[in-house]
């Protein structure tokens, strides 16, 4: 063991700009990995890369593989794995569009009646987490391996989304359900403007309270500077997202023909922007939830420790089975999600929707420094890891790679990043 | 010397056990006061283990009592064993590797704040006050317990287990997969918490550390109980003879 009775503050000044900002390294990295990425796509696509309109499809088209990858991070962590999330989005799919197009339809009489949406996400978000809560039960009470569990589940729940549907696209879907898709359903720039500083002040106030307890219990802080610059790049950040999602300009025909329904005129040179879509602000959302459930309530702390030593857990009082029932319960509810914002996206549900999402949920999980072994892993890191995977996945098609070769340097992309997370975690001496 | 006049702190009256046809424990009885450590002894199979899983709630005894300072008690389960401040260290520590000292402390006990989210740095704080009393070298607070020695981990399971005002302690060979330097570390602790008059149960291996760290020991052989001991009243040799051979010393036979 090394010596560490010697830190005293005499050997602090040895620390360096990373430690006095006491930013995670390996967050640094994968943040750096993005840009990098993003600015090599970008000088071979002419700067077409990093418009506004292509960061806007970038965010829409990375929500849905994002909000299951949180899920799946607790799903991970507890030592198990879910095969089924793409079946079980199907499934919350086709429930969904079925509600809405052939019975709600009878009942709240005709089509786009304001309560269609909300029953139909209810239904979906209800028949998502009974159906993850079923697995969940299957593998903590009846003990049968998870992966075992959803490698059924996959065929089960796709093939039962078919059923539902006698695998017919189901659509146009409900004109308020598809708010949730992205590029019909946006803030608008004022909105997002607020939203963004009610976000900026929300950051702040978080990195203050955080100071402050830890002053009260007498614990080290870091030098006033080094919280500051923090704030500043924090707020840099969402400041400049919500000003790039704000630059892409909806279009002009599409504008006259809004201007047009509520019977104006549009004024000439008249412009307005997307701004923030409703799907990446429901993304923002669950990750915050997500975080907060991980890192600050009992729940959480229980998915980590069962993650880290099961048996430790299970001598400490906490009841794994009900924790693992809760765990797939959450991943349920999350595929119902991403079920609404996928097929509203695409305005329809199609019998293929959600296809190998399974595969794509666990990378990203993956390359955001989940560890298969369990108990570590992080939010933002798998909504990064979302990212990175979407990335990479348009940019080589904005590029013009070959469908093949895509598939192929994103399945290489998933090795490289796990035997990179093994190096760094050796070099940093964590398990 | 350890005053055993008063009511005994954990007395166990004639339990029995039996897994199918085996009887782990056999008409067995031990008791222990306060501040005092009381051995368990005996080859691997003797039934030591199995007697004090009754105690700490992962057993249930088929015939025989639990007295708890007099008082008959009902252990079904380790929460049980908790709510009588019956605290176990076990073997494997039981610690989880990726979390912190503090979050080891307090799993399954976190303090929460009013809106029920965990308060890290209450517990933090918390755990910095008894660890400063048990090992005052120890600096780690915010590694995963991975990162800590074998005797810093050690710490990390006895803070755990006298955090929340243990009066019985039981320990699983505590120093078995510990250097002499942490063993001594283990050693100073133990006898610090007979001060503070916790009692303890120390199940153990090594004779040589049994005659140099508790007051009397309980040996057991095929789940009988062979005899109990006042250490310094016995060499090591006899001791020995009582685990191997299942017979009381001579001169104390009478």
């Amino acid at each position: 063991m090394a010596d560490t009775t010697g830190n005293s503050s005499a050997t602090r000044t040895r620390k360096g700009l990373l430690d006095t900002l006491e930013v995670d390294t390996r967050l640094l990295g994968m943040i750096g990995a993005f840009v990098v990425l993003c600015l090599i796509f970008n000088f071979v696509t002419d700067a077409r890369f990093l418009t506004p309109r292509n960061v806007f499809n970038l965010s829409i088209q990375t929500v849905s593989v994002a909000l299951m990858a949180t899920g799946m991070v607790f799903i991970i962590v507890t030592r198990h794995i879910d095969l089924s999330v793409g079946s079980l989005l199907a499934t919350c799919s086709a429930v969904m569009a079925m509600t809405q197009t052939a019975i709600l339809p009878d009942i709240l009489g005709g089509l786009n009646h304001p309560m269609t949406a909300p029953l139909a996400l209810v239904v979906g978000l209800v028949v998502g987490t009974a159906i993850g809560a079923f697995n969940g039960w299957l593998v903590g009470y009846l003990t049968i391996p998870a992966f075992i569990v959803t490698l059924g589940g996959l065929l089960v729940w796709r093939n039962v989304a078919w059923y539902l549907t006698n695998g017919q696209t189901i659509g146009p879907l409900d004109e308020n359900f598809q708010l949730l898709g992205g590029i019909n359903g946006t803030l608008g720039e004022t909105a997002s403007w607020v939203v963004g500083g009610i976000a900026v002040i929300a950051a702040l106030l978080a990195l203050a309270s955080a100071r402050r307890s830890k002053r009260a219990h007498d614990f080290p802080v870091k030098p006033l500077w080094a919280e500051l610059v923090l704030g500043l790049v924090i707020a840099a950040a969402i400041l400049g997202f919500v000003a790039v999602l704000n630059a892409y300009d909806v279009p002009q025909n599409r504008l006259e023909r809004m201007f047009e329904a509520r019977g104006e005129v549009m004024p000439e040179g008249y412009t307005e922007g997307y701004g923030i879509p409703y799907s990446v602000l429901l993304l923002i959302l669950v990750a915050i939830v997500m975080t907060v459930v991980a890192r600050k309530t009992r729940l959480g702390r229980y998915i980590f420790a069962t993650g880290g030593n099961p048996d430790a857990a299970e001598l400490s009082g906490i009841n794994t089975r009900l924790l693992t029932v809760k765990v797939f319960a959450i991943m349920g509810f999350l595929c119902a999600l991403s079920a609404a914002v996928a097929s509203a996206r695409l305005t329809f549900h199609s019998n293929d929707i959600g296809t190998l999402d399974e595969l794509r949920v666990i990378a990203a999980a993956v390359i955001g420094g989940t560890a298969l072994a369990g108990g570590i892993g992080t939010i933002y890191g798998a909504i990064l890891g979302a990212l990175i995977m979407q990335s990479l996945q348009s940019g080589m098609a904005m590029v013009g790679v070959d469908a093949p070769f895509q598939n192929i340097v994103v399945g290489g992309v998933l090795v490289l990043a796990v035997l990179i997370d093994i190096l760094y975690r050796k070099r940093t001496g964590a398990k | 010397m350890v005053d055993r006049s008063g009511t005994p702190l954990v007395e166990l009256r004639d339990i029995s056990i039996a897994f199918g046809g085996v009887k782990a424990v056999d008409h067995v009885s031990v008791d222990l006061f306060p501040g005092e450590v009381v051995g368990l002894l005996g080859h691997n199979g003797a039934g030591k283990s199995t007697l004090i899983k009754c105690l700490s709630g992962a057993y249930r005894q088929d015939t025989g009592d639990v007295y708890i300072n007099g008082e008959k008690a009902t252990i079904n389960n380790p929460r049980d064993a908790r709510r009588y401040n019956i605290e176990t260290i076990y073997q494997t520590l039981a610690l989880a590797d990726n979390l912190d000292a503090a979050s080891n402390l307090f799993l399954g006990r976190e303090i929460v704040t009013p809106l029920g989210l965990v308060d890290e740095s209450a517990m933090e704080a918390e755990t910095r006050k008894v660890m400063g009393r048990l090992n005052p070298n120890f600096r780690k607070f915010n590694a995963p317990v991975s990162a800590l020695s074998g005797g810093q981990r050690q710490s990390v399971a006895i803070a755990r287990a006298v955090y929340f005002n243990a009066r019985i302690l039981i320990m699983d060979e505590p120093t078995a997969a510990l250097g002499p330097a942490e063993t001594q570390m283990v050693a100073e602790i133990i006898q610090e918490l007979k001060k503070q008059g916790i009692g303890i149960f120390l199940i153990d291996h090594d004779v040589h550390s049994v005659k140099r760290l508790c007051d009397r020991a309980a040996v057991m052989k095929n789940g009988e109980l062979v005899g109990v001991v006042d250490v310094d009243k016995v060499s090591t040799d006899d001791i020995l003879a009582m685990i191997i051979a299942g017979k009381k010393p001579e001169h104390l036979a009478a």
